[in-house]
C-alpha cells in the first residue's frame, strides 16, 4: 500500500518553481513572468519509493498578505488544505528577498523544506553558504538544487518524506520580533484564543501577527466573530503602544524585524565574495530600454509579430480551404443531391469544422510569437516602456500586459488582469480589453483585406486596424478615468527578470498549452455556432410556398440545357429559403441600422449576429450565406464578396465600406466567452452588460465617422 | 535635516540611495518589503524616465516601479 503525501510548492516568481514542479511530476508547463499565469492551481502526481505524492504548484508570490489575489490563493490553500509538506523554492542569488516569504511560511507552522535553487549561479557569484548553520537558524532542512539541470530533486523528496514521517513543523518562535512586539503579540494571542473556531483553523500567533499588520482578510474574519470587538480593541491598543514606543507603524516594524532576522542568519552562515557586476541583461537593456530607441523597437517588434503571423498563416489557411473543397466533394458524393441533409453536412458541419481548423495557423503562430516575447523576458520590459504612456491615460505599465495578450485572445487577457491589485484599475483594464483585436478577428480581416485591397498594402491596412483598436482603448480608458473611476492609478511595481534565451521546446509547450485552451473553447463554440446558424438559416423550411418557385421549376422542365437550369433553380430556391428563414428575418430587421456605415445588407447583419457567439463565426456565416449564392464552398468567398452588387447593380463593397465593416467588427460586442469572463472577473452582471452595450455604441460611432469621412474625401470608393 | 531626501521618481540614474519611507497604506509598505524594498535598504537606480517609471537594482533583483509608485517612495541620496 502506497502512502499518500501532499506537497505544496511555494516560492517567489522567477525562482524556478515551475521547473522544479516539472522535474518532479514530469508534466510540462511554461515559464513566464506575466501576472496571473499560475493563479490557477496546478497539480501533478508522482510515485517515489513507498509514496504516492501529489504536488501542488502554488502561484509565485513574494509574501502571503491579502494584498494580491495570488497571495491570498496561496495562503488559503496552505491554511485550509494543510499540505503535509511545503517546499519553498528559493532563488539563492537573491537570498534575502526570497527568505522573506520563508519567514511567512515559518509562521504558518507547517513542515517546511527549503530548496536553495539556482545554487550554481549563486556559487559563481561568490556565495559560500554554510548549509547546516543556516538550516539551524531557520529551523528547517535546506537542500541545494539546480532545477534546470535536475540536480537535488531526489534529496528534496527524501527530505520532504522524512519531515512527513517525523511530523516536524517549522518553528515560528525562531522568528523573534523583539521584546516589545513579542509582548503585544502575546496579548493579542490571548484575546484571540477565545475565538475557538478561528483558533482551530489558524495558528494563533499567525493570527495575531496578521492583525497587527492590519491584514484585510483576517480583520474581516475577526470582525464577524463573537469576540471581534474585544479583539480589535486590543489590536488597536497594541498598535498605538508600539507606535509610541518604537516610533513606527507596526507593519513597518514587523517587516523590518523579519529582514533583521534574515540578515542576522545570513551574516553568520554566508560568506560572500560578491560585487554587483554589470550583467548581460543590463547591456541588452541599455539598447532595448534606451530612452530614444525603446519605443520604436517595441513598435517594430509588434509589427514584426504581425508580419510573421500574417505571412506564415496565409499559405496554411489556403491549404485548409483546398482540403475543405475536397472533403465536401468526397462526402457529398454519398448523399442525395439537393437534399437538406447534404446541405447540413456540407455547409453546416464540414463548414463548421473547417471554420475551426482554419484559424489554427493564426492562433498558434500568434501564441508562438507571444511565447517568444514572454519567455525571453521582454514582456516585463514592455510594461516598463509603456508605463509612462499608460500613466497618461490613468493606468500603469502593468495594465499593458493584458492589453498585449488581448491580441491573442481577450479571454486569457482579461483573466490576467486579476493580478492588478486596485479594483478600479482592474475594471478599467478589463473594459478596454475587448478593443484589443484578438486572434479570432484576424481571419475576418484576412478575408476582407485579401478581397478588397492590393497585396502591397495588406499589411498596412491590417496594422491600421490594430492601431485603431489601441487608440479607441486609450480614449475610453481616459474617459473612464475622468468620469467613472476618478483619481490616480494605484502604484505599480514588478520584477524585471533577466533575459533568457527561450528554448524551442519551452516555446512549443507554451504555444501548445494556450493554443489548445483556445481551441477547446473556440472549437465547441464555433462548431455549435455554425450548426445553429445553419438551423436559423434553414427554418422555417417551406420553399414550395413561393410563387417564384413554381415558375422556375416550370422553366427548368421545359429547358433544353437542363443541368444548368437546374442549378439556377436550386440557387433561387436556396436564396428564397434564406430570405424567409429566421436568420434572414432578423438580418433584414436590423440591416437598416448598418446603412449609414456602408454595409446595410441583411447577410452581413446576420453574420454580425453570428459573431456574438464567437467572432470567427462572422466568416463562416458569410460563407454559409454566400456559398449558397455561389454554391461553390467558401473557397471563393472573396470572389463572391467582390462580385456582390447592391440593388442598383453597383458593387456592394468598396474598399471603404469593407474597411468600415472591419472597423465595426473590431469594436463591437465581444464574444460570448469574453462576456462570460468579464462577468466572472468583475463579479458583476452590470459590468458584463455594460461591456456589451458600450462597445457596440462605440463601434457604430467609429464606423460611421470612418465611412462618412471616407465618402467625403472620396477615399476608397 | 530633510534636505537630502527626494521622491525616487526625481532621482537621476546611476545614483545610490537608501530607502527612507513610503507614502501609502499599510498594504503597500508590506508589499514593497516583500519584494525587498524595505525601509533602510540601499539600492541603485539603473534607469529612470522623466515623469515615467524607473528600474532599480537591489542586490541581484531588478524592480520596475511605475511613476505613481516611484513618486511615493522617499529616498536619501548616498552617492
Amino acid at each position: 500500500m502506497l502512502k499518500k503525501i501532499t506537497i505544496a510548492l511555494a516560492g517567489n516568481p522567477n525562482s524556478g518553481k515551475t521547473t522544479v514542479f516539472n522535474n518532479l511530476t514530469g508534466s510540462r508547463q511554461h515559464v513566464g513572468n506575466y501576472p496571473g499565469v499560475t493563479v490557477e492551481k496546478k497539480e501533478g502526481y508522482l510515485k517515489y519509493k513507498d509514496y504516492e505524492i501529489k504536488v501542488v504548484d502554488l502561484p509565485g508570490t513574494y509574501s502571503l498578505t491579502a494584498y494580491s489575489l495570488d497571495e491570498l490563493v496561496a495562503r488559503n490553500f496552505l491554511i485550509e488544505e494543510k499540505p503535509d509538506v511545503v517546499i519553498d523554492i528559493v532563488d539563492t542569488s537573491n537570498l534575502e528577498r526570497n527568505l522573506y516569504l520563508t519567514t511567512q511560511l515559518m509562521e504558518l507552522g507547517l513542515p517546511l523544506v527549503l530548496a536553495f535553487n539556482m545554487y550554481d549561479i549563486a556559487e559563481k557569484q561568490g556565495f559560500n553558504i554554510d548549509k547546516d548553520m543556516l538550516s539551524h537558524f531557520l529551523g528547517c532542512p535546506i537542500v541545494f538544487t539546480v532545477a534546470t539541470k535536475k540536480k537535488g530533486m531526489q534529496e528534496l523528496l527524501d527530505r520532504a518524506i522524512s519531515l512527513f514521517e517525523s511530523k516536524q513543523s517549522a518553528n515560528a518562535d525562531l522568528l523573534n520580533y523583539g521584546r516589545e512586539i513579542q509582548e503585544e503579540i502575546a496579548k493579542i494571542e490571548k484575546v484571540v484564543s477565545k475565538e475557538t473556531n478561528l483558533g482551530r483553523k489558524f495558528p494563533l500567533r499567525w493570527l495575531a501577527v496578521k492583525l497587527l499588520e492590519n491584514d484585510r482578510d483576517i480583520v474581516e474574519k475577526i470582525k464577524a466573530s463573537v469576540y471581534g470587538e474585544e479583539i480589535l480593541e486590543q489590536v488597536k491598543k497594541s498598535s498605538r503602544h508600539l507606535q509610541v514606543v518604537l516610533g513606527d507603524r507596526p507593519e513597518a516594524l514587523l517587516a523590518d524585524r523579519r529582514y533583521g532576522f534574515i540578515s542576522g542568519a545570513c551574516v553568520e552562515a554566508i560568506k560572500r565574495d560578491y560585487e554587483a557586476r554589470h550583467n548581460i541583461s543590463d547591456k541588452i537593456d541599455n539598447i532595448l530600454l534606451n530612452k530614444i530607441l525603446s519605443l520604436p523597437i517595441f513598435l517594430g517588434l509588434m509589427w514584426l509579430v504581425f508580419k510573421f503571423v500574417f505571412q506564415f498563416s496565409e499559405p496554411l489557411m489556403r491549404g485548409i480551404e483546398i482540403f475543405q473543397g475536397w472533403l465536401a466533394g468526397f462526402i457529398g458524393g454519398f448523399l442525395p443531391e439537393g437534399s437538406a441533409v447534404l446541405s447540413l453536412v456540407v455547409v453546416g458541419i464540414i463548414g463548421g469544422i473547417v471554420s475551426v481548423l482554419v484559424f489554427t495557423p493564426i492562433i498558434f503562430l500568434l501564441f508562438f510569437a507571444m511565447a517568444i516575447l514572454e519567455d525571453s523576458g521582454y514582456m516585463a520590459r514592455a510594461a516598463f516602456i509603456m508605463d509612462r504612456l499608460m500613466h497618461k491615460i490613468g493606468l500603469h505599465g502593468r495594465s499593458f500586459i493584458p492589453m498585449l495578450l488581448g491580441f491573442g485572445c481577450n479571454v486569457p487577457a482579461i483573466m490576467a488582469v486579476r493580478s492588478i491589485e486596485d479594483r478600479r484599475d482592474r475594471i478599467v483594464t478589463i473594459l478596454i480589453n475587448p478593443f484589443m483585436s484578438c486572434g479570432a478577428r484576424l481571419p475576418i480581416y484576412t478575408l476582407f483585406i485579401g478581397a478588397f485591397f492590393p497585396e502591397k498594402i495588406a499589411g498596412n491596412i491590417l496594422f491600421s486596424l490594430y492601431f485603431l483598436g489601441i487608440l479607441v482603448a486609450v480614449a475610453m480608458a481616459k474617459v473612464f478615468r475622468k468620469y467613472i473611476f476618478k483619481g490616480q492609478s494605484a502604484p505599480f511595481v514588478m520584477e524585471l527578470p533577466p533575459y533568457r534565451m527561450p528554448t524551442f521546446r519551452g516555446l512549443l509547450v507554451h504555444t501548445w498549452e494556450r493554443g489548445v485552451l483556445y481551441f477547446k473553447k473556440a472549437g465547441t463554440v464555433i462548431f455549435a455556432g455554425c450548426v445553429i446558424m445553419w438551423c436559423l438559416s434553414h427554418f422555417p423550411y417551406k420553399p414550395q410556398d413561393s410563387k417564384n418557385c413554381g415558375r422556375l421549376s416550370q422553366q427548368a422542365a421545359v429547358s433544353q440545357k437542363q443541368s444548368s437550369q437546374q442549378e439556377i433553380f436550386w440557387l433561387e430556391q436556396e436564396k428564397e429559403r434564406l430570405e424567409k428563414s429566421y436568420a434572414g428575418r432578423i438580418g433584414k430587421a436590423i440591416a437598416p441600422v448598418f446603412k449609414p456605415l456602408g454595409f446595410g445588407d441583411w447577410k452581413v447583419a446576420v453574420s454580425l449576429i453570428g459573431g456574438i457567439a464567437a467572432k470567427e463565426i462572422v466568416v463562416s456565416t458569410l460563407a454559409t450565406l454566400h456559398s449558397i449564392d455561389a454554391s461553390k464552398g467558401w473557397q471563393s468567398l472573396r470572389e463572391s464578396l467582390r462580385k456582390k452588387t447592391d440593388a442598383q447593380g453597383r458593387p456592394f463593397f468598396t474598399p471603404l465600406s469593407a474597411y468600415s465593416l472591419m472597423v465595426f467588427i473590431l469594436l463591437y460586442i465581444p464574444c460570448l466567452a469574453t462576456i462570460a469572463v468579464v462577468k466572472k472577473e468583475t463579479n458583476s452582471w452590470f459590468w458584463a452588460s455594460f461591456v456589451v452595450f458600450y462597445t457596440t455604441a462605440i463601434a457604430w460611432a467609429v464606423s460611421f465617422v470612418v465611412y462618412n469621412l471616407g465618402m467625403f474625401f472620396r477615399i476608397g470608393v | 535635516m530633510h534636505r537630502n531626501i527626494f521622491p525616487l521618481s526625481s532621482v537621476p540614474e546611476n545614483k545610490d540611495v537608501e530607502m527612507v519611507s513610503v507614502q501609502g497604506g499599510r498594504g503597500l509598505q508590506l508589499r514593497l518589503a516583500s519584494m525587498g524594498l524595505n525601509i533602510g535598504v540601499k539600492f541603485k537606480i539603473l534607469r529612470s524616465v522623466k515623469k515615467g517609471p524607473c528600474v532599480i537594482l537591489i542586490g541581484n533583483t531588478r524592480l520596475v516601479l511605475g511613476f505613481g509608485m516611484a513618486s511615493r517612495v522617499l529616498v536619501r541620496i548616498l552617492r
